[in-house]
């Protein structure tokens, strides 16, 4: 049985949509005049007959890049905006969690919180009532219920706020990119609690870039992409193939980011094996290549590239001045970093750094990112696989 | 296609989101299942406006009574308008806290919907909550203003008689006007933020068009047939008529509550219509 039905729905935006009664006084006037003449907006079409259908109980991952259509295949399925075609059916509660503390008020307190996002999600005052102690206990912030949470750390905020969402008690979970938000703990404790709501035989359906949690969380799963399913079913195999499709290479049409007179259009992350091969394996390397102009000469200027852990660590800082002073005139550049397979499996963040020995131009920590597939051979923690020269030799004079 | 039956007594209906919005609710219905968020939202403005205000509940009679010493200087000593029989500071004051209920509830309204972005594209609740949250409010400081007119009325000795029996007929009349505007300009302002700037003004010169500082007997033959139009006239001459015991309105009382009426169901369509796009223009 379907808790959830979407019959070719296909959503348009309209660009530039008027923004103020005079210019669509000024549109409708022109259109009584001439009415032919008038240009067409400009539309995008953010998905286009998209279809599929969710059994009770079951949990759908969606993955794509951004801008495939992820977040309005959720709003639609919420009801907060309407489809231009097709139509969306839900059955029972539907909660929607898009953002975490959606309609918190900085200057209540968490107590006034609760109450006021637990009435906007959905919820009764006899649901709220019942369900506080579990929210207040969830979230550990029992001794700041009644200050504002204006005076909350960002941690506790976050806590607070998703503890309410997650005794929502729905038919019907939907969950976009929030863990993406705060440290591991509240990720792990956001994972935690959709398992078991999962387990409880709720249906979730779940967006996230973190295709590990996907793979776990959800047996099925879709992939949008450019607004259309480009396929679905099970979630190992769709991440294997979108990750092979490209999906893990971030490179924009766009320029990521510019300071002074440094642009920078792009970072890529690819397999220094084969370039037609996107998904990233531990034992091979990697090259970094980041793509990018200087519109004049910069006396003494440089570039580096660092690479993070997910948690934080900086495990890679290579600087061009590195292997000898660089000579970087004004016009378009590459430079190419080839990493040695040396880091272990897990997700890895690209910056880079333009400057002199004196001053900053830019520093961008997060231009790209990869994750490194693979056995980690049953030692999770150690973030460099490098063998070392490693003996044994007998210290008690005997032979 | 078949509407698919559970047995085992869950939920069976099927909530739909097609081009043509969310088949859900009426607005009438819709806005009962929101009594408690619509309480929730009205307890937040509450709050929010005196948290961190000494006086509090004071200041709610700063305006009224500022405006009634204007009007009775100007209007009563200057132009010398009647007041019907009741002293002019007393018949300024009963019209003055009627239109401050309506005029706070549409400025709160006009930006109910449009400064809460986030609420707007991030949850689905019923948006008409929004707009009828704006009419609570506003309610407190009615109750606290009539207590300074009671005070006045006993100061010169105007006790009211069995007219006070039409004093709920008043404040239906008066919360059915301001919710019709309100349900306007929430859902105008989502699309067209010029509402937001535009309100001041326009109230300012809707309070000069209302029989506030006078009263609508200045006017007969046709002329009283279309001032009786403005909504804004039957409220505020029933609210006198019931509370202090002027004349009462008379047919124009029925053309005004007929504005009404055509007010209140245009707002009900024209939010119902534009809720559908409000996440998408917004």
């Amino acid at each position: 049985m379907d808790r959830i039905q979407f019959e070719d729905v296909s959503k348009r935006y309209v660009l530039g949509d008027r923004a103020n009664a005079r210019e669509a006084l000024v549109a409708a006037a022109k259109r009584a005049v001439r009415p032919r003449r008038a240009p067409a907006p400009k539309e995008v079409w953010s998905l286009r007959d998209v279809s599929f259908a969710v059994a009770d109980g079951e949990t759908l991952g969606i993955l794509g890049r951004n801008g495939a259509g992820k977040s309005t295949v959720l709003k639609v399925l919420a009801g907060i905006t309407s489809p231009t075609a097709g139509v969306s059916r839900t059955r029972g509660r539907v909660a929607a969690l898009l953002e975490v503390g959606t309609g918190f008020h900085q200057e209540l307190t968490g107590r006034e919180n609760v109450y006021l996002n637990g009435a906007i999600l959905g919820m009764s005052r006899r649901d709220i009532g019942r369900a506080f102690d579990a929210i207040v206990d969830f979230s550990g912030v029992e001794r700041f219920l009644d200050t504002p949470v204006k005076r909350y750390s960002s941690g506790m905020y976050l806590r607070l706020a998703f503890a309410v969402a997650a005794h929502l008690d729905p038919d019907v979970l939907v969950v976009d990119e929030v863990l993406a938000v705060g440290d591991a703990e509240f990720q792990r404790k956001c994972l935690g609690r959709m398992e078991e709501a999962g387990s409880e035989g709720r249906t979730i359906v779940f967006v996230s870039h973190d295709l590990d949690a996907l793979t776990s969380l959800c047996r099925r799963s879709l992939w949008l992409d450019a607004g259309q399913v480009r396929a679905s079913g099970d979630t190992r195999e769709l991440v294997r193939d979108y990750l092979a499709s490209g999906g893990v290479a971030q490179r924009d049409s766009g320029p990521l980011a510019s300071g002074g007179p440094i642009t920078l259009h792009g970072v890529g992350v690819y397999s220094a094996v084969s370039r037609a091969q996107a998904a990233l394996v531990r034992d091979e390397p990697v090259r970094i290549e980041v793509d990018f102009s200087a519109e004049e000469d910069v006396a003494g200027l440089d570039l580096a590239v660092f690479v993070t852990t997910a948690s934080g660590v900086r495990v890679l800082d290579q600087a061009l001045s590195d292997g000898g002073p660089p000579r970087i005139s004004a016009g378009r550049w590459c430079v190419t970093l080839e990493v040695p397979p040396i880091l272990n499996v897990g997700e890895f963040t690209v910056g880079v750094w333009f400057g002199t020995a004196h001053t900053d131009l830019l520093d961008e920590p997060v231009t790209a990112s990869f994750t490194l597939f693979g056995s980690d051979r049953g030692r999770p923690g150690r973030i460099l696989v490098q063998d070392l020269p490693m003996s044994l030799s007998r210290a008690d004079g005997s032979r | 296609m078949m509407a698919p039956v559970r047995l085992d007594g869950d939920s069976v209906r099927w909530t739909e989101n097609t081009p043509r919005g969310v088949a859900r609710d009426d607005p009438w219905t819709a806005l009962w299942r929101a009594r408690e968020l619509i309480g929730y939202f009205a307890l937040r403005d509450l709050r929010l406006r005196y948290r961190q205000a000494v006086l509090g509940v004071v200041w709610v009679l700063a305006q009224p009574i500022a405006s009634v010493a204007v009007f009775t200087v100007v209007f009563s000593r200057l132009a010398g308008v009647s007041s019907e029989g009741i002293p002019y500071p007393l018949f300024a004051l009963v019209g003055m806290v009627t239109w401050t209920y309506f005029s706070s509830t549409v400025v709160s309204a006009s930006t109910v919907l449009a400064s809460n972005v986030n609420l707007v594209t991030k949850v689905y609740f019923p948006r008409i909550a929004a707009p009828a949250s704006s009419l609570l409010p506003p309610a407190v400081d009615l109750g606290v203003s009539l207590l300074l007119v009671g005070v006045l009325a006993a100061y010169y000795g105007v006790s009211p008689g069995v007219q006070l029996l039409a004093a709920p007929a008043w404040l239906l009349l008066l919360v059915l006007t301001a919710t019709g505007v309100a349900l306007w300009v929430s859902a105008l302002n989502v699309r067209y933020r010029d509402v937001q700037h535009a309100i001041a003004p326009l109230l300012q010169l809707w309070l000069f068009a209302s029989p506030v500082a006078y009263g609508a007997s200045q006017f007969s033959g046709w002329q009283e047939w279309v001032y009786a139009l403005n909504p804004m006239a039957g409220p505020i001459e029933l609210g006198r008529f019931a509370l202090t015991g002027t004349p009462w309105p008379g047919w124009p009382l029925a053309v005004s509550v007929a504005s009404t009426a055509v007010l209140l169901a245009s707002g009900a369509q024209y939010f119902s219509r534009a809720q559908r796009s409000f996440a998408d223009v917004i």
